[in-house]
């Protein structure tokens, strides 16, 4: 009997607290106009990553007083989830003050919707056009607009190695070409080594195959499969593809199964050798206080930078566009780009950074960005947007389990078809 | 996890009547048996094995290849490691599992009623029209969910989530108080209270929630469960920072170097409340299941 | 007029649901409907209608024939775990009621899964699964080959054609409890005259289950039938904690969860609608069918 009337009133209750919590806010995104804030909306919840948001934090704080950072990382699924929930925002008109992006063709989607704003003004103002190299420009520059402030710079084309196992095997030099690669990887099958060469899913074997492409066609050939001026269909393609497939025999066969941390700890182990990665590896291996590794440009790529950028932009409708500015203009500064890039493991976008303050691996990296031709990668967005990752990936990811080499060449040219820049 | 036991009139939803006891003799039939059901309680209860050793393991012990020792020393450093990732919204999907839990029970019961005893023109077609929104993948309707759910400006987080699953919880809780009142409520009682010229909001408030008890037991524990172990509209709906301890949970174990340990930890912690829940009202719950799925 | 007192607040007190439920499943479906026949595969927006291009694109344009493939997946997965969990809760189902002592033990640590979210349990599958065989295998690999039956080492999901007949395994361990509290009911659900019936018509026991009981538990075998198929048609939790989205496990829901990764919006409406019609397929008939079932007893 109370009892309806209890519940009745819980009910009722509940009803009213709901109604005023939406009729409360609106979304907790970015406050009013006239805020202070700047939420910077990234996917470095851990590691590596959130030691540079950490150190650009600080340095923002000193060049930006009356601006206070708000942190909008969104952690999981190396950024996936992160993609989902910006996707959704910038959709429904609630920017962040600022958001992360891969420079490059995958910042092509948000700036044809015109969800981001330019900045080549910006650029003028604050000197970026001398302090970063040309061919980076060129690769930022849309339609004689430049939308985004690099952050970092990272390299995809590198060999990671274990150099106790390959010394054990008889290895001492760094393979010059393909087949000699080839060879070394033989040599560690003749020791015992099953899989000398550590690979992990989709998008892994998508950077692999990437480095392959660079070697059997060439920098530009290369730079034109993303920009429609290469015909997939062609016949160095399909060496490149079959080249990648023998490579392929040397892996891991669990490879579906790992991510780009489990083949690490392959060579870390000693159970392969070799392992292709970018260079954030380098920072994961010191985080993890393995010294015994090595690296070298991936054989056969001579003097080709692939490169691959973290940068922030100024979001259409952002709230504090000052605050915004002020940091995007941190980003890019000499003192930023330090901050930032001494902690996470790449290198500064910037050339006049001085290599004493770095590692060991990035002052040769730091050398390289400045003289070697510099190529896009498709696995990380400098080269392919979103939809092509996407489609790459899954192509990809097929290719592992059929290793069919006419399939993938022809679903690399839809994906080509569909998706390049119109 | 929304689920269902469909359709039809069940029996009085009680804990789970035991089996009229007939004397069997101990036979070779009775030890394949046991043998049968100890093998599946053991296969059943592997994974907690391995989630509750490793999460006792720390450093070297811990790795796939060892997964079945186990730790070489027993530590707790994880389960707090864990504990510190989850805490915040462990307590933020108490907060939106009870409400759901009680709300959707409320909703349902009311439904429920109407459409077994105080029933209209049309009632059942009705009743289908609204079970058929429980079957439907969610994926078809994460689109436009996302956008109307801003425009009506509902606070993101906990909760548009509360908002979301009691919606989504309608049918289902529907379904079950509809079985229940069809086979405990005798339509002689609905119509005394009529005569007595008690309207609708008496007699449901007065004559049938105190006899409702076992009906909110099931839709109690199915909601919860159901909002406190959801991922998909977590994740469309929300993000680590404001969202159930699933999207938490998934972090954790999907960085880039996970911390197993931890991560078995965190499952174990995530699992914790829903697993109480299940041991202790298992009975009813069962009791619940089998009324609303059989035809007697 | 008397009448519409009668039944008219009724029809009020169930008003709320019905409104949420028209604007926030059919609204929402239509909605979803719309998107899938636009044009609307960017950010950018719709360009307008393109009538069914969306979905026969789907079958026939994909590149590496790859919705087709996730339909394929799909379908293994949920043949798997339909048998498996129909069998095994049958099973258990059919033990306990043979009557064991500590029932309520048995029947507690059988259904103790459905407690766990797939979120959780996807973290200690993966080690369990886990593809290495021989010497370096973890999981059930080890357990195979500790007890000397290698030959039941796996690659699990990683294998290319059936590997999501192992994905199915997780699934069954998480819901044949519930199928076996189904069928609990069914067996306890049969009258005693009937089994007494038989027993003094002196029918062994094997016809006694054969001709009496599970023709008995038909219902409640296509029950579960429906709902484990309805739910391997939503399954997404469990791919995204065990495998995360990829090739070898897509199916149709993480497919969609990529192609909203992407902005495709059309495309993902486009397979959310065909996954409805899939439910749809199975799930309408048998709403009929108990509807009548329900009218006619």
């Amino acid at each position: 009997m109370r009892f309806s009337r209890r519940a009745a009133v819980a009910v009722v209750g509940v009803a009213a607290l709901l109604t005023a919590t939406a009729c409360g806010s609106s979304g907790d995104s970015g406050g009013g106009t006239g805020s202070k804030k700047v939420e910077v909306f990234t996917w470095w919840a851990d590691g590596g990553e959130k030691a540079g948001l950490d150190g650009l934090v600080a340095q923002f704080a000193k060049d930006c007083p009356g601006q206070t950072f708000e942190n909008g990382a969104v952690a999981g699924g190396a950024g996936a989830n992160a993609k989902q929930v910006l996707a959704s925002r910038l959709q429904q008109n609630q920017p962040p003050d600022t958001f992360q992006a891969h420079a490059g063709a995958e910042l092509l989607d948000y700036i044809n919707a015109g969800q981001v704003q330019d900045l080549s003004a910006d650029y003028d103002t604050w000197g970026l056009k001398t302090a970063f190299p040309q061919g980076l420009i060129d690769n930022l520059t849309v339609d004689g607009k430049i939308y985004s402030v690099p952050a970092n710079i990272h390299r995809a084309n590198v060999v990671w190695t274990n150099k106790k196992v390959l010394s054990d095997a008889g290895i001492t030099d760094d393979p010059k070409d393909l087949a000699g690669f080839i060879a070394d990887l033989d040599k560690l099958k003749a020791k015992g080594i099953k899989s000398p060469l550590a690979i992990g899913k989709d998008w892994t074997q998508l950077m692999l195959f990437e480095s392959v492409l660079i070697t059997d066609l060439g920098a530009d050939q290369f730079t034109g499969l993303w920009k429609g001026t290469t015909d997939w269909t062609s016949a160095p393609v399909t060496k490149a593809i079959t080249d990648f497939k023998q490579l392929l025999t040397y892996t891991n066969t669990d490879r579906d199964a790992l991510d780009w941390t489990d083949a690490e700890k392959l060579v870390m182990d000693g159970k392969a050798g070799y392992q292709l990665m970018g260079d954030w590896e380098a920072a994961d291996l010191d985080a993890k206080n393995f010294t015994g590794y090595g690296y070298f440009t991936f054989p056969g790529n001579g003097a080709t930078y692939q490169w691959l950028a973290d940068s922030f932009v100024l979001p259409k409708g952002a709230n504090n566009a000052d605050g915004t500015k002020c940091w995007l203009k941190t980003v890019g500064s000499a003192d930023g780009q330090k901050a930032f890039n001494t902690k996470k493991g790449s290198i500064p976008a910037r050339t006049d950074a001085s290599p004493a303050d770095y590692p060991k691996y990035q002052q040769a990296a730091m050398a390289d960005w400045k003289t070697e031709k510099q190529v896009p990668s498709c696995a990380h967005g400098s080269a392919c947007s979103q939809g092509w990752q996407g489609a790459a990936n899954s192509a990809l990811g097929a290719f592992s389990t059929n290793q069919d080499v006419a399939g993938l060449q022809k679903a690399l040219a839809a994906a080509a078809q569909q998706f390049a820049k119109k | 996890m929304t689920t269902s036991s469909v359709a039809s009139p069940p029996s009085a939803i009680e804990p789970i009547a035991p089996r009229p006891k007939t004397r069997r003799p101990f036979g070779p039939g009775s030890i394949v048996k046991y043998l049968l059901a100890i093998f599946f309680v053991v296969v059943v209860l592997m994974p907690l094995y391995v989630l509750i050793v490793t999460s006792f393991k720390a450093g070297s012990d811990i790795g796939v290849t060892s997964q079945w020792n186990l730790p070489s020393h027993w530590t707790v450093s994880s389960w707090s490691k864990a504990w510190t990732a989850l805490q915040p919204s462990f307590i933020r999907t108490f907060e939106l599992a009870v409400p759901v839990a009680l709300i959707s029970s409320i909703v349902g019961a009311a439904n429920g009623f109407v459409l077994s005893r105080w029933r209209f023109p049309g009632a059942d077609v009705v009743f289908t029209l609204i079970l058929f929104g429980m079957f439907i993948p969610y994926q078809a309707v994460m689109i436009p969910l996302r956008e109307i759910v801003t425009t009506i400006g509902i606070q993101p987080g906990i909760p548009t989530l509360i908002f979301v699953h009691c919606i989504y919880g309608i049918p289902i809780c529907t379904l079950i108080f509809r079985n229940y009142y069809a086979t405990t409520v005798p339509e002689e009682l609905v119509e005394a209270s009529r005569v007595d010229g008690a309207g609708l909001l008496r007699t449901f408030g007065w004559i049938i929630l105190p006899i409702s008890i076992p009906g909110f037991v099931v839709t109690i524990i199915w909601q919860f469960t159901s909002a406190w172990n959801d991922y998909l509209f977590a994740i469309f709906l929300a993000n680590t920072r404001n969202g159930p301890i699933t999207i938490a949970l998934n972090a954790l174990a999907g960085a880039q170097s996970p911390d197993y340990a931890a991560s078995m930890a965190g499952a174990l912690i995530t699992s914790l409340p829903t697993l109480v829940v299940y041991v202790l009202l298992g009975r009813w719950f069962i009791g619940g299941l089998m009324a609303g799925s059989v035809k007697s | 007029m008397r009448r519409l007192r009668q039944w008219g607040p009724g029809l009020a007190l169930l008003s709320p649901s019905l409104i949420l439920l028209a604007v926030f499943v059919y609204g929402l479906i239509a909605w979803t409907l719309k998107v899938s026949v636009s044009d609307e595969h960017t950010a950018l927006g719709s360009k307008g209608f393109v009538g069914l291009d969306n979905y026969t694109k789907l079958f026939t344009d994909d590149i590496n024939d790859r919705f087709v493939h996730s339909l394929k997946n799909l379908l293994i997965f949920t043949a798997v775990f339909l048998v498996g969990t129909m069998f095994f809760g049958l099973l258990w189902a059919f033990l306990l009621e043979r009557g064991v002592r500590a029932e309520g033990f048995f029947r507690t640590v059988y259904l103790f899964p459905m407690a766990v979210s797939f979120i959780a349990s996807g973290v200690v599958w993966r080690w369990l699964m886990n593809p290495n065989k021989g010497e370096g295998a973890g999981g059930l690999n080890a357990v195979f080959g500790a007890v000397h039956l290698d030959f039941l080492q796996s690659t699990w999901w990683t294998n290319p054609n059936w590997g999501m007949a192992s994905m199915a395994i997780p699934a069954m361990w998480q819901l044949s409890g519930y199928v076996m509290a189904l069928f609990l009911a069914g067996f306890r659900g049969i009258p005693q005259e009937l089994r007494e019936a038989a027993a003094m018509d002196g029918a062994s026991t094997y016809r006694l289950y054969r001709n009496v009981i599970f023709p008995q538990l038909t219902p409640v075998a296509l029950s579960a039938l429906i709902i484990i198929g309805h739910m391997s048609m939503k399954m997404f939790d469990l791919i995204m904690s065990v495998s995360g989205p990829q090739w070898l496990t897509e199916v149709p829901a993480v497919y969609v969860w990529q192609a909203l990764l992407t902005s495709d919006y059309a495309k993902a409406a486009a397979i959310s609608i065909i996954l409805l019609l899939l439910v749809a397929v199975v799930i309408v008939p048998y709403l009929i069918y108990t509807n009548r079932a329900e009218k006619s007893s």
